[in-house]
């Protein structure tokens, strides 16, 4: 757990979003406190992912306001990444050439500040000898890594992930909440988290969100998650050994 | 009979939609290009995709072309006793028509279909949200560079396509036929005006450039097809692409000629 700040980095207020006539998110409030991890859970379907890209920018909103440091913005470009649930990773690019992709594109560095950013990077991630690798030659959990490298290769303050774990085995969805949380200090980012893997978040959080029916059923400490009478979040609340370990924390 | 009206009325609207989507789109492409940024690298690329790779298809399309010229304009010029102009007849064709319109199909077939192919892919797999997300204009990235591209490479393979037609008429024309390579040679000479050339050129550029940005604006819309998704996507994403692309070089060969002649 962090020492929190006060002044969330993210508001979000009346967010709504739907698809036709199928309303996905319906009013979501949800305020993100700087230099924290938030993990956002709900059952399938119920628009995770749908928020994390209003978020992102990638989808616009119906209605609802969006503030990042207290300012509306149209999208997270910039100052902010996102870790997709497919990794999004080039395949015609090497793992080098992928990390190095956004300093090349949206900074004036020049070739050997980007290469040597590029490297920093993958070397944070265990991933330096790898550098000259094409995607499809490396595994899935190299596919996280390299993914987060090129995430936080900008030095965002706020990260995105959709599903980090998705498709890895309990050792790896574990290895890479630790990474999280292990990069969060190094690279001092607040991150969002969308996931199913609730011991693992409960675990790793400094908050916990429950996003039920379009709502924010829920917002609170994972302990707090923990107590609730909330018979919806109760049914969520099935690690109370991770959450005892994380409120004992 | 509403019904028909209604459904022709639907697909106008969606047609008219889909032609603004497309005009934007394209506009954008072209608007981007001086903030995008290392381009050189994606052109060169780009140029390697759309000319290099292609060059054996346009060539062995050329020379056939050329070849049939030579023997359908000679027996048909024979008719009247003027298979002197068989020179006259094959380089006008090739060089005001076949070779802009054959070249860009050839090209479209080649190239365009695989970049609306991986463009579709880069959708599918979100590498497309991902640049949105990294901060990078998507269609500065992915498309500037292939239109750019199209612009050398069009011109460049219709001359190609236009030289080697030339060399097919005369081996038909006169190592198969008879007729005289000096006659042959001399009507080819004498009959291309600079007004040819520049007809050939402009219509290589209008057609590299419309064909690419249709290709592209495909794949760029692959998740648009409503009801399919993943590969299925992809495949009508670029069957259209080619299609459309094709179709569009026949009309804008219309436009133009009646325009010019």
């Amino acid at each position: 757990m962090s020492e929190l700040s006060p002044r969330p980095i993210l508001e979000v207020t009346g967010l709504r979003k739907g698809f036709g006539e199928h309303l996905v998110l319906n009013s979501v409030d949800l305020a993100v406190p700087r230099g924290s991890i938030i993990s956002v859970f709900g059952r399938s379907g119920t628009g995770k992912s749908v928020f994390l890209k209003c978020l992102a920018g990638l989808l616009a909103p119906d209605a609802g306001v969006v503030r990042f440091d207290s300012e509306s913005f149209d999208g997270i470009r910039g100052r902010c990444s996102y870790l997709f649930q497919s990794n999004a990773l080039f395949d015609s690019l090497t793992a080098l050439e992928n990390v190095a992709l956004p300093l090349e594109q949206t900074t004036r560095l020049g070739r050997n500040e980007i290469v040597q950013a590029a490297h920093n990077a993958l070397e944070s991630l265990g991933l330096e000898k790898f550098a000259d690798y094409f995607p499809a030659q490396m595994s899935g959990g190299m596919h996280k890594r390299l993914a987060l490298a090129r995430a936080l290769v900008t030095r965002p303050h706020l990260v995105l992930f959709d599903e980090p774990t998705a498709g890895l085995d309990p050792p790896g969805r574990a290895a890479v909440f630790e990474m999280i949380v292990q990069y969060r200090r190094q690279f001092d980012f607040t991150g969002v988290i969308v996931t199913h893997d609730i011991p693992e978040a409960l675990a790793t959080s400094d908050r916990v969100a429950l996003l039920d029916e379009g709502q924010i059923r829920f917002a609170g400490t994972p302990s707090e998650f923990a107590a609730s009478d909330d018979c919806i979040v109760r049914s969520f609340g099935e690690s109370n050994v991770a959450i005892r370990e994380n409120a004992g924390n | 009979m509403m019904r028909l009206l209604q459904a022709v009325g639907q697909n106008s609207l969606a047609a008219a939609a889909g032609l603004g989507d497309f005009a934007m789109f394209t506009s954008r492409a072209v608007a981007v290009l001086p903030a995008t940024r290392h381009l050189g690298r994606r052109w060169a690329r780009a140029v390697h995709e759309q000319g290099v790779r292609c060059v054996p298809v346009v060539t062995i399309v050329g020379l056939f072309s050329g070849l049939v010229l030579g023997l359908q304009g000679y027996y048909v010029l024979a008719r009247f006793g003027s298979e002197g102009l068989l020179g006259t007849f094959v380089a006008l064709t090739l060089a005001r028509e076949l070779a802009p319109v054959l070249a860009a199909l050839m090209i479209v077939g080649q190239a365009g279909s695989a970049i609306s192919a991986e463009i579709g892919i880069h959708r599918n797999s979100e590498q497309i949200d991902a640049l949105t997300t990294m901060g990078i204009d998507p269609i500065g990235y992915l498309i500037t560079p292939r239109l750019l591209a199209a612009v050398v490479v069009f011109p460049i393979l219709t001359v190609a396509f236009t030289l080697v037609g030339l060399a097919g008429g005369y081996l038909s024309g006169s190592l198969l036929l008879g007729l005289d390579p000096g006659v042959y040679w001399s009507a080819v000479h004498s009959a291309v005006r600079s007004a040819d050339v520049q007809e050939c050129l402009l219509k290589a550029l209008v057609f590299g450039l419309l064909t690419m940005a249709i290709c592209c604006h495909s794949g760029f819309t692959t998740h648009r097809r409503l009801g399919v998704s993943g590969s299925r996507a992809v495949s009508l994403s670029t069957t259209r692409g080619v299609v459309l692309a094709s179709t569009a070089t026949l009309a804008a060969d219309y436009l133009i000629t009646s325009f010019l002649v």
